[in-house]
């Protein structure tokens, strides 16, 4: 049950990449606050938020190169925490 | 593999560099680390009782008995701290699960040994500031072991301390949990497939993963009430627009799928020693691996169901309630197939089947009274009486209590090299398992008849039946006196005990007693399931 992966070393030019856009959508975030979307803001708030986490997740913190065990784990742990905010939603929503 | 060497040199026991209380406390061996959680839970689990007898004492009769009100609350909070935070939520999987695990995968030790240790001193830290917070500050917390708000947040009592403690005591499940699954994942000798692991390995994977994914949801309430009563930011207080009925969100998030973290170790154990005492391959062992993993799933979406009454909307009680009723599935999965493993078994009817046989018919007794609280329309009768305090002390420790003493009783002996007498550890049994019933059957009658919980004072009505369930508290004390001086005069000075008397098929079985250091001389090859007793003889 030893399986052994090859470390992965990401290149400065990809690291950086990601550096840039990942300032480019904390840019977004807050330009978005200053356009007029209505109930849509929140929600475009949290898109950026989650390819932002998505980001750091897959690159900064090897995710994508690391084996699919440990992305279903990820997914796992996700979909946990989306089902305890979604319950109690049961409630908020319709008290 | 010579058992007699092995007795010589005293196993684990004596392989170590360090000496004196070092050799324990920095040790990274998983036997040396289960030991010391052992004899921790275990001295929580008695102070836990001797609150409970008091608290048993006060309610004999009407009116003030022994102590005050204030007294009193402080006394039902501490006994429910000490009991689920320091001894039955580590109580099966940190002890037993340290000492036993490793040996079952084929392993030589959890993968992260030193986070293993590390672990246990958050245990350590945690405790000590639960139990210093009882003398300091504006003295114990009165607020019930669930810390509700708004009260928590206002109570004059040291909460703030005891909460924090609490949430040391969550980090350093969070790592076992981390542990427990790697090792099941990555340390499992050649041969030992996914349906080669035995039982109670697979209901600590199980709990690990709940362990894991539940226990920072409490870490971050309970900060929250220490900034809401430190910082006064008005999150749960309503008075300043807050919420308090999403603490009782946030607070049971954690603290149903706790109850899950108690409960499948114990399950584990009982699927272990079934089996064994029955010599007969487990019946359905895959359903009962795969019910693990169900009840800690549908577990982790039933925690509305302690909300009926608070204010929830009606659409969360009606999804609550449904939700609650699947968990009844997995777990109905696990006592038929227990029952069925006995059936046409040879039942050999020694002390740790006594304590099995006893989970089966407690919990399930635990589990019926359940239903009862799990639609909503029943619950709403029996909210808060002392059906609730019975029906969670069938389950907790008519299951993950009695579980315990099993485990006790069937692996102890292995890593002592010594045993206990049967005949006293039958006794005892006895004793518990009568003085159990008396007290918490009881206490559901009671609570039928509308005795609320965590009163101090009650009706006279309520007299009669109160003195019953008290003089049942006598009667279960003097069984566990009986099976805890037997155990503890036993496993120290009891006679030798070698081999595999009980002809076990998991691999702790097959290793020297009490197991070397490094468990395994040579790494093991695995060639047959954990209950294939062909070839396993018993003397």
């Amino acid at each position: 049950m030893t399986e052994e992966h090859a470390e992965h070393i990401l290149s400065y030019g990809k690291l950086a990449t990601v550096w840039v856009t990942l300032l480019v959508l904390t840019a977004a975030t807050i330009m978005v606050t200053r356009v007029e979307l209505g109930v849509w803001k929140v929600w475009a708030a949290l898109a950026i938020a989650s390819v932002k986490s998505g980001l750091v997740i897959a690159f900064f913190m090897h995710m994508k190169y690391e084996p699919r065990l440990f992305r279903i784990i990820l997914f796992v742990a996700l979909f946990t925490l989306a089902g305890f905010i979604g319950g109690t939603f049961f409630d908020v929503l319709y008290r | 593999m010579s058992h007699e060497t092995a007795m010589a040199e005293g196993g684990f026991w004596r392989d170590t560099g360090r000496t004196g209380i070092g050799a324990w406390i920095f040790s990274t061996d998983h036997k040396r680390i289960g030991l010391m959680y052992l004899y921790c839970v275990f001295g929580f689990f008695l102070v836990g009782a001797f609150l409970g007898l008091l608290i048993r004492l006060e309610l004999m009769a009407p009116g003030p008995t022994i102590m005050t009100a204030q007294t009193y609350n402080a006394m039902f909070t501490v006994h429910g701290v000490v009991m689920i935070f320091l001894f039955i939520i580590p109580g099966i999987p940190a002890s037993f699960g340290n000492l036993v695990l490793p040996i079952q995968l084929g392993a030589r030790d959890v993968a992260f040994p030193r986070v293993n240790l590390f672990s246990w001193w958050l245990y350590a830290i945690g405790a000590v500031i639960v139990l210093v917070s009882l003398f300091t500050g504006g003295g114990a917390p009165d607020t019930g072991w669930t810390f509700y708000v708004p009260f928590s947040a206002r109570t004059t009592t040291n909460v703030s301390l005891a909460v924090f403690g609490v949430f040391v005591l969550g980090f350093s499940s969070i790592l076992t949990g981390i542990n427990f699954i790697t090792t099941i994942h990555r340390m499992r000798a050649p041969g030992m497939t996914w349906t080669r692991i035995p039982l109670f390995a697979w209901s600590l994977y199980a709990t690990a993963w709940v362990q894991v994914l539940a226990t920072p949801i409490i870490a971050i309430t309970l900060l929250l009430v220490v900034t809401e009563r430190i910082l006064g930011l008005g999150l749960f207080d309503p008075t300043r627009g807050g919420d308090p009925v999403m603490y009782q969100h946030m607070f049971w998030i954690y603290s149903h799928p706790a109850v899950y973290i108690m409960i499948l170790p114990g399950m584990g154990v009982i699927s272990d020693i079934i089996p064994v005492f029955s010599r007969k391959p487990i019946f359905g062992y895959k359903m009962i691996a795969f019910s693990s993993l169900a009840i800690a799933a549908a577990g982790s979406a039933v925690w509305g169901h302690h909300m009926y009454t608070s204010g929830m909307s009606d659409l969360g009680v009606l999804v609550f309630s449904f939700l609650t009723f699947i968990v009844a599935i997995p777990s109905a999965i696990k006592v038929f197939n227990w029952v069925s493993t006995m059936y046409k078994g040879s039942i050999s009817l020694e002390a740790p089947m006594l304590f099995a046989l006893s989970f089966i018919l407690l919990f399930s007794i635990g589990g019926l009274s359940g239903l009862i609280l799990g639609a909503a329309a029943t619950d709403i009768h029996v909210h808060d009486t002392h059906f609730v305090v019975g029906h969670f002390h069938y389950v907790m420790f008519g299951g993950t209590g009695f579980a315990f003493f099993a485990a006790a009783h069937y692996w102890l002996p292995k890593y002592f090299g010594r045993r206990y007498q049967e005949k006293p550890a039958i006794i005892g049994w006895v004793f518990m398992f009568i003085g159990f019933n008396i007290l918490y059957f009881t206490m559901q009658v009671l609570g039928m008849e509308g005795m609320p919980r965590r009163y101090y004072d009650y009706l006279p009505e309520f007299a009669r039946l109160n003195f019953v369930a008290t003089v049942g508290s006598w009667i279960m004390l003097a069984g566990v006196a009986i099976v805890v001086w037997n155990l503890w005069r036993g496993l120290f000075r009891g006679e030798p005990f070698t081999g595999n008397p009980w002809g076990g098929a998991s691999l702790e079985w097959s290793i020297a007693t009490p197991p070397p250091t490094e468990n395994f001389e040579e790494d093991p090859v695995v060639t047959h399931g954990p209950y294939d007793f062909k070839g396993v003889g018993v003397p």
